[in-house]
Parts: structure tokens; C-alpha cells; sequence
């Protein structure tokens, strides 16, 4: 399972440059958590595009860590890249007002998607495309919120498991702090991706790469020693969470309809 | 017989067919200050590669198609293959190839195999090609095959035995396979399977691949000359827009049959009745039934 570090660097930073100049956009804008996976995006997107392309926006909320703010600022005075901070407690709170008593998840999505908000308007202020950063783990499992930090316009991690992320940012040589630090959303204090979803993405990333890129039957994966449970669980959170991997189901009546049978891509006419 | 070629691994835009074209000009005019005798294009060449509902916007029936004209102006002293959408007379459209030599389209090559799993849907949109034929140039019969045509060892085999000392491939091959050293795991393929079905066939295979990307699938180049004896002569060291020049020589074949004979002693009645006899078992139903 060992990544061809080069080679990955080479085709993502060529991919970011031509969708983003077949599209007629120079920069990108990113929304830099102090994570892995957005760190990651925005050094591939430095170093194909050069820092002054590249817009970091930090989104903390009041009860994001500080930790997550300095490991953000670490990218930052690494890359040079442009950036600033925008609160989205003021659009969070503002919505919620004096319903206080809302559910972590609740609030969990709307942060999400005001930091959705915020990217797609600062998109338009810049000039320049969001760039995406969720990884083919949280994509396959669901681990993500549905036009929220779902929502992109080119997302070059899409097709790396988590633990590659991790191999490429030790290639990259992200800041340290980050490459050491547990997974997390950060969307509620003390709030770990592992413990969420009940197993490690070193294990979860063999059973994936088995399953979805080598195509081992169910029956192969419990004979080559994955657990019965742990294969269970997983393959429902893929098959629960595929509707996060479509646009909306349209009901088909005419004889070509834009879900079905209206076949262009994305890059039609670029 | 020899042969200075042209491999043009170009970007094609998606959908953009005048673009494409002066892209093709441009190339073929450096192809030929360079003293090349042929340039090679990659499959679909003049209108990308994932077309889907694109391809019977962008089909051209040779026949009746004053807009490939300029280019088969510029091909009166230097030969070219190309890839298009073409559209038969009784409208059905396929993935081919052209040969243009003397300002004319001397042979067109239907792609026969439809790659249509995973990422790929191409009997979706485009026909079967139903025939296989070398086309006659000055460096001898020559061979065109379509990408997953090469991927079906039998079109290469009867190539060979029709007389093909070169065998060109074009193609727009995506990368996949990230995991190990060197490229992607795909580009390593082509260049196993060439250089081993030179060596199976003693013939040159010219191998163009594009560059460039559509919708996140990655085209990486890769375009060679693979000699009769299975090493590379000429290869791109670009994953990006390139072009590429070898010479081919017949002695080069010659020297390889003479080593290596396996084309005189090959024994076609014995495959073509034990094909017999295979395809007429899988086509009787099994008596128990």
C-alpha cells in the first residue's frame, strides 16, 4: 500500500492548475481547519499555484480549540499564502438565537455549512474557485456534511484515503503539530473522529482499499482475517451514506432528463 | 524501409473541435520542418475523450466533410493518423483513426473493442468497428489498432500475420494506480504489454497516449517506440504536451525475425480450428439443461 509520494504530488498540482485554467480561474480559496486534510490541500495548492494564488480562510466557531487556530496560522507562515479569519459564531448563534439547547449534530452541519457559506461568497470576492478537502475515507463513509464541507468546486485529496493524506503531508513536510495530532471535526469539544466512528483510519483504510479498490468479495475480506462486525458496519455506513455522493433523486417522466440520461461533463466545452 | 516519425501527445479540449484543429496544424507543420515522414495523434484527437452525449455533436462523416480539408492539405508531404468521432452513412458513430497520406484519407480504423466498465462507456455512445485491416503505406503494410484494442492480443497477432511490420496505437489512456514506484500502475501496463507483444510479434509498435485532464481524469502521456526486439527507442519523458521523434528501420526487423522466428512458424489453421471448435461448444447448449 506504499504511495508513490512524487508521483501524487506531480498529478494532483497538475490537476489543480488545469481544471482551475480550463475553467478561466487563477486563484483558489480554502478553508484551513488546522487539520490534516486542509493542510494538505492548501500545500498542494501553494506550490502549484504559487502563495498569492491561494486564499486561507480560517472559520473558528466560539468553541473551536485554540489549537486548531495555531496549526492554521502554522500553514500559513509556512506557505505565505494570503489569509484571514472570519468567526462564524455570529451566523451560527444568529440562526439558533435563544435555542440554546440544540444538538451537537444540529449544530455540528449548520457550522459546517456556514463555513460553506462563507467560502463560496469569498469564492466570488477573489475570483477563484473553492478548493476541496474531504478525503475518499469520509466521502465513502459518509463522514462529512451534505453541502457543507462536502461542497467544492475541485477537490484534489478526493481519491486519497485518510492514511495517505498523512503519507503525502509527511512528504510535504506539513508542520509538525499537525501531522502528530488525533483526527477530529472539531465541531464539539473533545470530539475525535476515531472514537465517532468507532475504529481507527489505519484499520478502516486496509478494509476500504480491499473492498473498493482491489474488489474483494465480502466472503474474501472475513477470510483474509477482517472481522465480521467491523466489515458490517462499515459496509452499511458506505451504503447509508451514498445519497451524500449523488445530487438529488429527480422523478423521471420525459424521455431525457437531466439526472438520467443527459450524459456532459463537468468540463463540457472547457 | 525507413521511417522518421512524429509522436504529437497532445492535450485535446473537450468539446472544442476548432481548437483542436488548429492544434493539429500547428503540430503537423513541426512534424514536417523536423523532416518526420508521419505524425501520430492520440485517440479522439480532435474532440477529447469523454464525449458521451457529445458525440454526435462532434461526428464527421469523411465522405462528406469539407472541415477536415486544411488538414489533409497539410498532409501532401508528410503522412498522419488522427483520432475523430465518425459517423457512418446509416448514422452510427465510432472511435476511429484515419491515415492521411497525399492530402487524402487513404484507411480509416474503427476501434473494435468498447471499453464499458469502471470509470469507461463507450458502447454506450459509439459502434463496434467490425473489421481489421493493415493500410498500405510507403514504409510497408502498417497496422492502426485504438487503445483497448491492444488489450485483446489477437489484434496484434493478425496484424502481424497480415503483414504489419509497425503496429501504431493511439490512444487516451487515463492513469491509474498510485501505489509502488515509478509511474502509475496503468502506464506501466502499456509499457509491459508493448514491449512484450513487440517481442511476441517482432514488429515496431508506436504507442501515442494524450496528456491533459477532463473532469478529474488524468491522462499522463507516456507515448514510445518499441523496436521488434522489445526495447524502447524513443520514449516521452513528459506526462504533459509533448512531441516525440524515432527512426524505424526494416533491417531492425529483419535482424529480430531472424533471431526470433516465431511469425514463419506459426500455425494458423491449427488456431483457426480449435477457435472453430471452441466457439461452436460455448454456442450448443450443454445437453443436461
Amino acid at each position: 500500500m506504499r504511495l508513490n509520494c512524487p508521483l501524487v504530488v506531480k498529478v494532483l498540482e497538475h490537476f489543480i492548475r488545469d481544471e482551475l485554467r480550463k475553467s478561466g480561474f487563477e486563484k483558489i480559496v480554502v478553508g484551513l481547519s488546522g487539520g490534516i486534510d486542509s493542510a494538505v490541500s492548501c500545500f498542494l495548492a501553494a506550490r502549484s499555484l504559487g502563495a498569492s494564488n491561494v486564499y486561507a480562510v480560517m472559520m473558528p466557531y466560539q468553541t473551536s480549540s485554540q489549537e486548531s487556530l495555531s496549526d492554521a496560522n502554522a500553514v500559513v507562515e509556512t506557505l505565505q499564502v494570503n489569509n484571514e479569519m472570519i468567526e462564524i459564531t455570529p451566523i451560527v448563534d444568529g440562526y439558533f438565537g435563544s435555542r440554546a439547547k440544540s444538538k451537537h449534530l444540529r449544530r455540528g452541519n449548520v457550522m459546517a455549512r456556514a463555513r460553506m457559506i462563507v467560502l463560496f461568497d469569498k469564492s466570488m470576492q477573489y475570483e477563484a474557485l473553492v478548493l476541496g478537502t474531504s478525503n475518499k475515507t469520509e466521502l465513502l463513509l459518509g463522514y462529512g456534511t451534505l453541502y457543507g464541507d462536502m461542497a467544492s468546486a475541485i477537490n484534489p485529496i478526493g481519491d486519497l484515503y485518510k492514511t495517505d493524506v498523512f503519507t503525502l503531508a509527511r512528504y510535504l513536510k506539513v508542520p509538525k503539530s499537525i501531522l502528530d495530532k488525533k483526527p477530529t471535526a472539531d465541531l464539539w469539544e473533545g470530539q475525535s473522529d476515531e472514537d465517532e466512528l468507532g475504529f481507527t483510519y489505519a484499520a478502516v483504510d486496509k478494509l476500504l482499499h480491499e473492498l473498493i479498490d482491489q474488489r474483494f468479495s465480502h466472503q474474501a475480506l472475513l477470510q483474509r482475517g477482517f472481522n465480521k462486525d467491523f466489515v458490517n458496519k462499515v459496509l452499511n455506513k458506505i451504503r447509508n451514506s451514498q445519497f451524500k455522493r449523488r445530487g438529488p433523486v429527480i422523478c423521471k417522466v420525459s424521455p431525457r432528463s437531466v439526472n438520467h440520461d443527459f450524459h456532459y461533463l463537468r468540463d463540457w466545452g472547457m | 524501409m525507413h521511417l522518421s516519425v512524429g509522436l504529437a501527445q497532445i492535450s485535446p479540449r473537450l468539446g472544442l473541435f476548432p481548437e483542436n484543429f488548429q492544434l493539429h496544424l500547428e503540430r503537423i507543420h513541426q512534424a514536417r520542418d523536423a523532416g518526420a515522414d508521419l505524425v501520430i495523434f492520440p485517440e479522439l484527437s480532435l474532440t477529447g475523450y469523454i464525449l458521451q452525449d457529445l458525440v454526435s455533436d462532434l461526428a464527421i462523416n469523411p465522405a462528406d466533410s469539407i472541415h477536415l480539408q486544411p488538414l489533409l492539405d497539410e498532409c501532401r508531404e508528410i503522412d498522419c493518423i488522427f483520432g475523430f468521432v465518425e459517423e457512418s452513412d446509416d448514422f452510427k458513430y465510432y472511435n476511429s483513426a484515419a491515415y492521411v497520406s497525399k492530402g487524402r484519407i487513404q484507411h480509416i480504423h474503427r476501434k473494435l473493442y468498447l471499453p464499458t466498465y469502471g470509470m469507461f462507456d463507450e458502447m454506450r455512445f459509439f459502434a463496434m468497428g467490425e473489421k481489421l485491416r493493415t493500410v498500405k503505406t510507403v514504409f510497408g503494410p502498417l497496422g492502426l489498432l485504438i487503445c483497448e484494442d491492444l488489450w485483446h492480443p489477437s489484434t496484434l497477432f493478425l496484424h502481424a500475420q497480415d503483414g504489419a511490420g509497425i503496429v501504431v496505437t493511439i490512444s487516451s489512456s487515463p492513469g491509474r494506480g498510485i501505489r509502488g514506484d515509478k509511474s502509475f500502475q496503468t502506464s506501466q501496463g502499456w509499457e509491459s504489454l508493448l514491449k512484450t507483444m513487440s517481442q511476441f510479434y517482432t514488429v515496431y509498435n508506436i504507442y501515442v497516449n494524450r496528456a491533459g485532464t477532463e473532469d478529474g481524469a488524468y491522462f499522463p502521456g507516456g507515448s514510445m517506440v518499441v523496436d521488434p526486439n522489445g526495447e524502447i527507442v524513443s520514449q516521452s519523458t513528459s506526462s504533459g504536451d509533448d512531441l516525440i521523434f524515432a527512426e524505424l528501420d526494416s533491417a531492425e526487423i529483419r535482424r529480430a525475425r531472424l533471431q526470433t522466428p516465431v511469425l514463419r512458424d506459426e500455425r494458423l489453421e491449427l488456431t483457426l480450428r480449435e477457435l472453430t471448435r471452441i466457439i461452436s461448444q460455448r454456442s450448443n447448449f450443454d445437453k443436461n439443461d
